[in-house]
This record gives structure tokens, C-alpha cells and sequence, in this order.
């Protein structure tokens, strides 16, 4: 099992600010094909990668980083403090 | 070294008094608040601040980790706030402390420039005709390869 949370316009866009699911997923873009393919509002909030930024375990990763031991994955826009 | 995420109002004035309390061989004392800019078109009603309980935290914490090794840093101090905002307000701020200015100086613009693109902190300005996420800024991200 997999926490997968949203943060910004990415959580809006879905609906929900996490969900826990089962994944086979190995590498963040296979899970993002996963996701996408669950329903529109999930396609809608990962239309554009360019827009999205993506931390494993609370780490800034990219999309092409392994899945392996990983507890918690979250999808945000680029950020915006300061 | 102190870090805090906060939803309450915070006294700039007060903060950079009390961190200037006790700070043996400090010849320099560099702080920077940022504030709620009422700007938006449309005219602001409030900012909202999202972030990433756990992960903003252990960002910032690296991020002053990683200036007190590039800088001597005799103490710093980083707050900001989260939550509903009210234009004018102080946002956060940031405060160094070291023997000489041109270190504190750039440990605060370094501290400043990360967390503005490397602290998960997201800005949703509310305005009379709705609410909107405001976009991060490409010469934020730039600012960032000085470093």
C-alpha cells in the first residue's frame, strides 16, 4: 500500500488530498499512468508533467525515480512560498 | 537556529528583538520580512497559504542546515505563516545573524531564494472575483543556479 497525496490545484483538481491504494507501479510516471487511468478528474489533474512536481517520503524526486520502499508519494504544483 | 510554521500573526519587530538577544561575536544582523502584497487585479481580499505538514518543515531545516555550512552563522531563524492571510500581513521572515554582514547578507538571500521555490508552500490569492493559485515565477526557479 501506497499513500498518494495532492497538494494545490492538484488536489482540487482530483478531489481529494489522499488516497491509499495498491500499486504495481516501479517508477512515479508508471504510477501516474495508473492514476490517470482511473477517471477523468485523476487524467485532468496530470494532463501537463511540466506543471507538476513530485516528493517520495517527503524528498523532491522525479518521475522517473524507482517506487521501491517508498511510503508516501506527493503530486503539487511548483511551489510558491516565500 | 530556529524554524517555525505558524498560522499565527507573528511581530516582526519583536521577533528581530528577541533574536537579537545574546549573540556573542555577531557584528551583523540581516532580517527580511515579506508581506501580504495587495495587487492582485481585482483588488485582494486575502492570500491563503497551503503547505506540506512534516515535509515543509525538513525542508527548511535542510535548507538552513545547508546555509550554516556555507556561512558562519552565529544563529538564524525562519518563520512563515500558513492559512488565511490578510493583505499587508506579514507573511515571514527571515533573520541571520554572523561576525560580518556580507555573510549574513547572502545567507539570507540564499534562505529567501529557496524558500520561495524549494519549500512546499503553495500561494492562493482570494480576490472579489474568485480565488486563484498563483504561479511560481521563472526567475525564482533561476535564482536559485547562483547558489
Amino acid at each position: 500500500m501506497i499513500d498518494v497525496l495532492y497538494f494545490a490545484w492538484v488536489r482540487e483538481r482530483i478531489g481529494e488530498s489522499r488516497e491509499r491504494l495498491e500499486t504495481r507501479a516501479v517508477t512515479v510516471a508508471e504510477l501516474v499512468a495508473e492514476l490517470v487511468a482511473r477517471d477523468a478528474a485523476h487524467a485532468a489533474a496530470f494532463a501537463d508533467l511540466t506543471g507538476l512536481r513530485v516528493a517520495l517520503d517527503q524528498q523532491l524526486a522525479s518521475f522517473d525515480a524507482p517506487l521501491a520502499g517508498v511510503r508516501e508519494v506527493a503530486f503539487f504544483p511548483p511551489m510558491t512560498g516565500g | 537556529m530556529s524554524v517555525r510554521v505558524q498560522s499565527a500573526a507573528f511581530d516582526f519587530a519583536a521577533e528581530a528583538g528577541a533574536f537579537a538577544q545574546g549573540l556573542p561575536g555577531v557584528g551583523a544582523i540581516v532580517t527580511f520580512t515579506g508581506i501580504v502584497r495587495d495587487q492582485a487585479p481585482g483588488g485582494l481580499r486575502a492570500m491563503q497559504i497551503e503547505h506540506y505538514p512534516g515535509m515543509t518543515e525538513s525542508a527548511i531545516a535542510a535548507m538552513v542546515a545547508q546555509a550554516t555550512t556555507r556561512w558562519r552563522l552565529a544563529d538564524c531563524l525562519v518563520i512563515h505563516r500558513i492559512g488565511e492571510l490578510a493583505p499587508q500581513a506579514p507573511i515571514m521572515m527571515v533573520a541571520t545573524a554572523a561576525a560580518h554582514r556580507a555573510e549574513a547578507f547572502e545567507a539570507a538571500e540564499f534562505l529567501m531564494d529557496y524558500l520561495k521555490s524549494r519549500a512546499p508552500f503553495w500561494k492562493k490569492e482570494i480576490t472579489a472575483s474568485g480565488a486563484e493559485w498563483v504561479a511560481a515565477k521563472v526567475e525564482d526557479q533561476d535564482a536559485l543556479s547562483r547558489w
